[in-house]
């Protein structure tokens, strides 16, 4: 029976010749990450083995990005029990304020990961470098810590839906809105324990940053792992950031697909997910009227370059509505530096919004931006849970980096194309 | 593995984000998580769950981040058993990794109430709502999976050299 690229790269890195879904395999790991919320507690855990060393001291990899810079005693001593840990184990990748950026968009940037890798991180989002033909999914702190341990960890194998994208995206349109439009469509579990496979033509006209976007929030369907074709775009973006060779994985011609999904890409409108799932999604023409406090545009969903200069596009020259905080939080050093260069912080803070260094801050109610009693943001983030951003009565409402500018300029949600 | 606890009732997609926020993950102290446990969906909760209770709820149980502080949180507030209709993934393999007993089974979790009695039995598969007699049979965990709980969770496999 054919493979899912997902389960062949699944059986090469379990030294099986095939696999099937449903089958628990033990598979080697290119790649074990944490934070500094998670890290922690599989320090603790890596501890109770006793042992001495980590499996690779190149694989294993640290990320201080969600209460860093340390929001408060607390979070400075999590992120010493990282710090301390990786000095004393040698780990290579260890990234503390000053190198850091948000995990998900450092490590393709720091060429971390290739096609055809698999990777486990203690971060549910850890399912993003599936937008570079890789498996990697999100676990616990103790899978982390085994994982850091032996290099192995256990998979129940997925089966898949495949999604078969064609055409083009209209302007103002991203990877955001096709993969919120995704999960209104079959839910915040319609892929659970399952694998999202993009294939396509359409596939070709997304760029790196709407595929790492729309991975990035397979795990908001509840998939196991979402996964693209790799083409000539992914091996070039590889190519420019890593010195690892990819190794490319296509579906056979006969795998098996639970369901398939046809999506048309210039068919998809601005998507907004209303309070408190991802599911409810509602088109940009049937928001109403809804008055916003704060925009967020950053996180591992969408600080991106793009994300960023998209944003910058729409605030050109245009203000932030009174009585409206926004916060642009570029997601890496790197894209920080770009968007200095190339004039796009003066851009920002002369529309009246702030510029903050890397940080997972604000998406997870962490620092950087909280609600306080039922306010509203319109976030670039990837979750509107019940107290995700704050308060547990204000309200979170995801959309693109377009639409969360355009909201930032009227102060309520709105259509890019209206203030452009 | 045999429970018997008191039902707290929960409905679909409860997420990591309410079992535990996020405000209080800069601290790894399992007494100082479990005094938060649930208080964004429920203030109740941390005052009035007893050692042994069971906790159910419905569909995509435990969904969003891959916080084992969730299950970590439940399991030291006292609650023995989670039952819910599906659990989301990445908490399913957290619960089994750290050793708090979770069991899928649709029917149970839709018309077991608040406040029922339920007596578990899930070497055998059964659960028994002794408030309204009614039984339930859930699947058995397979035997990888058994083979972690047995040891004690993967850290104590990995130790016993059971996962190599």
């Amino acid at each position: 029976m054919g493979m899912t690229m997902t389960q062949k790269i699944l059986a090469a890195h379990a030294g099986l010749e095939s696999v099937e879904a449903g089958e628990l395999i033990l598979v080697e790991l290119d790649r074990v990450l944490g934070n500094d919320i998670t890290s922690p507690v599989a320090i603790r855990e890596f501890e109770k083995l006793g042992m001495d060393r980590v499996y690779d001291k190149d694989k294993v990899t640290m990320v201080m990005d969600h209460f860093a810079p340390n929001k408060d005693i607390k979070a400075a001593t999590q992120c010493k029990m990282c710090r301390d840990f990786c000095a004393e184990k040698e780990v290579t990748h260890f990234y503390d304020v000053g190198q850091m950026g948000i995990e998900h968009a450092l490590l393709p940037e720091k060429g971390l990961v290739v096609s055809g890798d698999v990777v486990i991180g203690a971060d549910s989002h850890t399912c993003t470098y599936g937008a570079l033909g890789a498996f990697s999914t999100g676990v616990g702190s103790t899978d982390m810590a085994c994982g850091m341990a032996i290099g192995k960890a256990w998979f129940k194998v997925p089966s898949a839906i495949k999604f078969e994208l064609k055409g083009k995206l209209n302007p103002y349109i991203s990877g955001k809105d096709v993969i919120l439009h995704i999960i209104g469509m079959i839910g915040v579990d319609g892929a659970l324990y399952r694998s999202m496979e993009f294939t396509g033509e359409g596939v070709a006209s997304l760029s790196i940053s709407d595929r790492l976007t729309m991975t990035n929030m397979a795990i908001e369907a509840g998939a196991k792992n979402g996964i693209f074709e790799v083409d000539e775009q992914t091996l070039a973006y590889i190519a420019e950031h890593s010195d690892r060779t990819p190794v490319v994985y296509k579906a056979d011609e006969d795998a098996v697909y639970d369901e398939t999904y046809v999506i048309d890409l210039s068919e998809i409108k601005s998507t907004v997910a209303f309070p408190h799932l991802p599911e409810n999604t509602r088109t940009i023409g049937n928001v109403g009227d809804v008055k916003i406090d704060q925009v967020v545009i950053g996180s591992c969903t969408n600080g991106f370059y793009r994300d960023i200069e998209e944003a910058a596009s729409i605030l050109k020259g245009r203000k932030v509505a009174k009585n409206v905080r926004a916060i642009i939080i570029p997601a890496t050093q790197d894209i920080y530096l770009k968007a200095m260069e190339n004039g796009l912080l003066r851009i920002f803070i002369e529309a009246g919004c702030i510029v903050s260094t890397p940080t997972c801050g604000p998406c997870l109610g962490g620092h950087m931006g909280i609600l306080a009693a039922g306010e509203r943001a319109v976030s670039t983030t990837n979750r509107n849970f019940v107290g995700r951003m704050g308060h547990p009565t204000s309200e979170v409402y995801l959309a693109s980096p377009a639409v969360a500018a355009a909201s930032a300029i009227t102060g309520r949600i709105t259509d890019p194309k209206e203030v452009m | 593995m045999k429970f018997e606890g008191t039902v707290i009732k929960y409905g679909d997609n409860v997420d990591t984000d309410v079992i535990i926020p996020a405000r209080y993950l800069n601290t790894i102290d399992v007494k100082e998580l479990a005094s938060h446990c649930m208080e964004d969906i429920d203030t109740t909760f941390t005052s009035r769950v007893k050692e042994g209770d069971i906790m159910a709820a419905g569909e995509n149980f435990g969904c969003g981040s891959s916080r084992e502080h969730a299950p970590i949180a439940i399991k030291a507030s006292g609650i023995s058993l989670v039952i819910a209709k599906s659990f989301a993934r990445i908490f399913y393999r957290n619960a089994i990794n750290i050793g708090l007993a979770i069991v899928e089974c649709p029917e149970a979790a839709e018309a077991i109430e608040e406040g029922h009695i339920v007596e578990a039995d899930l070497d055998n598969g059964v659960l028994l709502d002794k408030t309204t007699g009614v039984s339930y049979k859930t699947a058995p965990f397979p035997e990888f999976i058994q083979n972690i709980i047995e040891n004690g969770g993967l850290i104590e496999s990995i130790r016993k050299g059971a996962v190599k």
